[in-house]
């Protein structure tokens, strides 16, 4: 009945008085219960929702490295186990100030560093479609709970890949928006310069409600801009006619099903009437050296407070993998190597945001696949150093440049019934573009049944 | 000494005034605040909390830039300087490297180039120029403090985040005379503008100057710098810096005299004994790793917006336009312009003055240069109002009406104690009879004209 119902359809339900926002909140609770220790997909539950004042309680899950004052925030290390902060990071309070009320602190990779949920301190999450799978990551526990319906909706965190990954393998929406549309404040640091919020959902209107919300310049974030917010919502709702670029580039080492269900798409979306141009771009795997050394230049820099002098526990409790983050990013910034890495990273990052200007010139946005395969089982990251960077090679362009991108689900692998996620990349500030094409998807294909085939998984 | 020339650079460190630190919105003037009450999360270094730069703090720093005669980067950005240290609470300061605000300037010190006190009213005095150069200047954040108890430290982050400008010098000093005259002409400078209280007590203020020798015995060609320098830190006057200056170069003169080389290193100032010990070597010096600081966006100025920041007049133009437009002495108005409220207060009694001019008891004197004395000798309180002062001016120079027989029986008075100067006088050394006109002043305690009482001697003697 109730279950798999959108979040804008619950808000609805909520203005229009014929739900009370406390009954939501009681049934997601009582769902989390249910299936939260199978999934693991949440570290902190909320059940505060007797005290709160308003009555119009709109649930939504947040990933636990934003801060929420009053509520535990780990970014699931042990550093920062009982770390409860004193303040309220932007994008919860501008949720919070919109009636949200957040029903718990998602799971992910320890500081987000990964994409499995695998360096968690606190046990990975599994994945909701196969529990000896990981969701992917590090909003893997965003990714989790909207795919079962422990939320109807999850805030995630994206460095490179860390929204569209995990929605990829969890099969649910995931947008992450140009660097600088959505405050970082009060979001824990990974990459500075390449960290954006954004929101994990079921339909693409939710992903269109929330950033409405989330977005615009904030006094607290000297990155946010002034630019004008569409109304995403209308927007996505205009017939428009899109050219959209494909690039081989994005194909290469990209599994046969995943690409059928890329060629597969290009076929509607030409019946749509959108143009479908080739383009040029530079090969991804260039922007895997840049990410790698830009981001662990600056997680070493901003790990580098944890010192357990005003606040949480010391150094001493940071995993292995943050531990070669801020070795690897300490190296890159010392005198004499500085030039040879940092410096020469940014001025090929330079080089890929010409790329796609050059290329964003022709075309309105780019469809790719957003992953090279299906989610993995649990264990096999191991085998791989910069698992990650692998995982998420067809990320790292557009998170370098700091364009805006979106994944959606499309279909199921036959061979393990496994979702597929396809990708679209806009331009900077376009997000209401890459949201109006997912809507056109969405209407004509109902994005092949991922999502209702996934909610049948988790009864009430 | 001419064998070993000293090499002498400064940095300077000045905390701004404005009401809220450099990146968050907490109070700076923390001076005698109870520990930590001054701080947010921001200052505090707390997960997730960014840095939004103060937009006064910049503009205050291109203004000290102005002033300093710097070029204004157009294209400036902060950086992180890595250190580790309890009162860092990010474990970097937000700092600039590369592109700092303002860069390439100079200031010039007015040296008079006569020492003598009896320079005549109205006589031209030549002033040199001594010529120093401004590497740089540049914005960033100071730390929290550390108080050190018997058995524990404990950490006030009031001061963390306040802001900090930094002035670094060429080594363009070679004597600690120079570089005290600098550094009360930079305090001087910064007061003028307004940006901070410049308080070396306080430590709103602070240097430390960078000294090596040349050795001119050594084959090193005398323009090249030497290959090693000494820091000295927390010095806390302008006295001290002198002291630890002048003791560093007999250090280092008396280690290269034994054919050695002083090694690079930072050492601290102990203001008890007046010497300097060794604190940290270049073995332990930091690799700052700095990068450029990816939570604030490059700060772009073009031409306009620097025009836009406009400079007050400064202490030595206003010493020039006083001996120029009030020809007044140099020294005389090098006192009425180190503090820029007296120098106000002095400007605003000249324009107000002029309309009761006649009231003023003076014939042909400079009546700019006897106002300077007035306040100068503190004659009359600077704490009144200008009309107050004006008041008290004008009965202090009404004719002196002088009761003729005590002028007449001082004269004797004098006259008799002192047979020689008359002698002298007689002999025809005219200025002796000065002397005598002194002492009768003294004896009526100023009561008469210094012209009268000058005629009364001569027609007595």
């Amino acid at each position: 009945m109730f279950l798999g119902q959108s979040l804008v359809s619950i808000v609805d339900l909520i203005n229009k008085k014929k739900i009370d926002g406390k009954e939501v909140v009681k049934y997601f609770l009582k769902r989390i219960e249910k299936y939260n220790s199978k999934l693991k997909a949440y570290l902190t539950v909320n059940k505060s929702y007797k005290t709160n004042k308003s009555d119009k309680l709109v649930p939504i899950a947040v990933k636990d490295n934003f801060c929420t004052k009053g509520i535990r925030t780990t970014a699931s290390s042990k550093l920062l186990e009982n770390f409860i902060p004193p303040y309220e990071s932007t994008v919860t309070k501008r949720l919070i100030d919109a009636d949200s009320f957040i029903l718990g602190k998602t799971n992910m990779d320890a500081w987000a560093h990964g994409s499995s949920t695998e360096t968690s301190d606190f046990g990975s999450t599994k994945n909701p479609w196969d529990l000896t799978r990981s969701p992917g990551g590090s909003s893997g526990g965003s990714a989790a709970v909207v795919s079962s319906y422990l939320a109807p909706a999850a805030i995630g965190s994206e460095t490179a890949g860390s929204i569209r990954q995990p929605a990829a393998w969890s099969g649910v929406i995931g947008l992450k928006p140009t660097y600088g549309r959505v405050s970082r404040y009060g979001l824990i640091a990974m990459g500075s310069s390449l960290d954006c919020p954004g929101p994990l959902t079921l339909t693409t209107e939710d992903a269109a409600f929330i950033l409405q919300i989330i977005a615009g310049h904030d006094k607290f974030d000297a990155t946010t801009v002034y630019k004008k917010i569409p109304n995403y919502v209308f927007k996505i709702k205009e017939k428009k006619k899109f050219v959209i670029g494909v690039t081989d580039e994005y194909l290469e080492g990209v599994d046969e099903e995943i690409k059928e269900a890329f060629y597969q798409l290009i076929k509607i979306l030409k019946k749509l009437g959108h143009e479908i141009k080739k383009i040029k771009l530079l090969p991804p795997k260039y922007a895997i050296s840049v990410y790698t050394i830009i981001q662990r230049a600056e997680v070493s820099s901003n790990l580098a407070r944890y010192d357990g002098i005003r606040y949480a526990n010391n150094r001493t409790f940071f995993g292995s993998e943050a531990k070669r983050r801020i070795m690897l990013g300490t190296y890159v910034l010392s005198y004499g190597y500085y030039d040879a890495y940092y410096k020469k990273a940014q001025k090929v990052r330079t080089l890929i945001i010409e790329d796609f200007k050059k290329v964003f010139k022709e075309v309105d946005m780019i469809l790719a696949p957003t992953t090279p395969i299906t989610a993995l089982k649990l264990g096999e990251f191991e085998k791989y150093p910069f698992f990650g960077e692998m995982m998420d090679v067809l990320n790292e362009p557009a998170a370098i440049a700091g364009l805006c991108a979106i994944n959606f689900p499309f279909g199921l692998t036959k061979k393990n019934n496994l979702p597929i996620g396809l990708q679209l990349i806009g331009r900077w500030f376009e997000e209401e573009n890459i949201l109006n094409l997912t809507s056109q998807i969405e209407k004509e294909t109902d994005f092949l049944g991922v999502i209702e085939k996934g909610l049948k998984n988790y009864p009430d | 000494m001419s064998d070993y020339q000293p090499v002498i650079g400064l940095e300077i460190h000045v905390e701004l005034k404005t009401s809220s630190k450099m990146f968050c919105q907490c109070l700076t003037n923390y001076f005698g605040k109870e520990p930590n009450t001054q701080v947010c999360p921001v200052c505090l270094g707390f997960p997730g909390t960014l840095p939004v730069p103060n937009k006064k703090a910049i503009d205050w720093t291109i203004l000290i830039g102005k002033a300093l005669n710097c070029k204004i980067n157009n294209f400036s950005k902060f950086d992180r300087k890595h250190y580790f240290y309890p009162d860092l609470p990010k474990g970097y300061q937000i700092s600039q490297y590369d592109q700092p605000i303002a860069k390439n300037g100079q200031l010039y010190l007015l040296i008079k180039n006569s020492k003598s006190k009896y320079q005549k009213e109205g006589s031209k005095l030549k002033i040199t120029k001594k010529k120093f150069r401004i590497r740089r200047v540049h914005l960033e954040e100071d730390t929290g403090k550390l108080i050190h108890l018997k058995n524990e430290t404990l950490v006030d982050f009031n001061r963390s985040g306040v802001p900090l400008v930094e002035i670094v010098t060429e080594p363009d000093f070679d004597n600690s005379d120079d570089v005290k005259i600098f550094l009360e002409e930079l305090q001087v400078i910064i007061r003028y503008l307004g940006v901070s209280d410049a308080d070396m007590e306080k430590g709103t203020m602070r240097m430390e100057p960078n000294i090596s020798i040349i050795s001119q015995k050594s084959k090193v060609k005398s323009q090249n710098l030497p290959d090693y320098k000494v820091e000295v830190k927390n010095i806390n006057s302008f006295r001290f810096v002198k002291q630890a200056i002048d003791y560093e170069i007999k250090r280092q003169v008396e280690i290269l005299k034994k054919g050695k080389q002083p090694i690079q290193e930072t050492r601290g100032f102990d203001e008890k004994k007046g010497v300097t010990y060794s604190q940290r070597t270049k073995e332990e010096a930091y690799d700052y790793r700095y990068f450029p600081e990816p939570d604030i966006p490059p700060l772009v100025f073009n031409k306009d917006y620097v025009d836009s920041i406009k400079l007050v007049e400064l202490p030595s133009q206003k010493i020039e336009r006083y001996i120029s437009q009030f020809k007044i002495r140099f020294d005389d108005a090098f006192i009425l312009t180190r503090d820029k409220k007296v120098a106000e207060y002095f400007e605003t009694i000249i324009s107000k003055i002029k309309y009761q001019i006649s009231k003023l008891s003076i014939k042909n004197q400079n009546y700019q240069q006897i106002i300077a004395n007035f306040i100068i000798n503190k004659k009359i309180s600077t704490q009144l109002s200008v009309d107050e002062f004006i008041n008290k001016l004008i009965e202090n120079l009404k004719p002196k009406e002088m009761d003729k027989k005590l002028l007449s029986e001082a004269i004797d008075k004098v006259l008799k104690n002192n047979p020689k100067p008359i002698e002298d006088y007689k002999k025809g050394k005219i200025n002796a009879i000065m002397f005598l006109v002194g002492q009768v002043m003294k004896e009526i305690e100023g009561k008469a004209e210094a012209k009268i009482v000058r005629e009364e001697i001569e027609r007595k003697i």
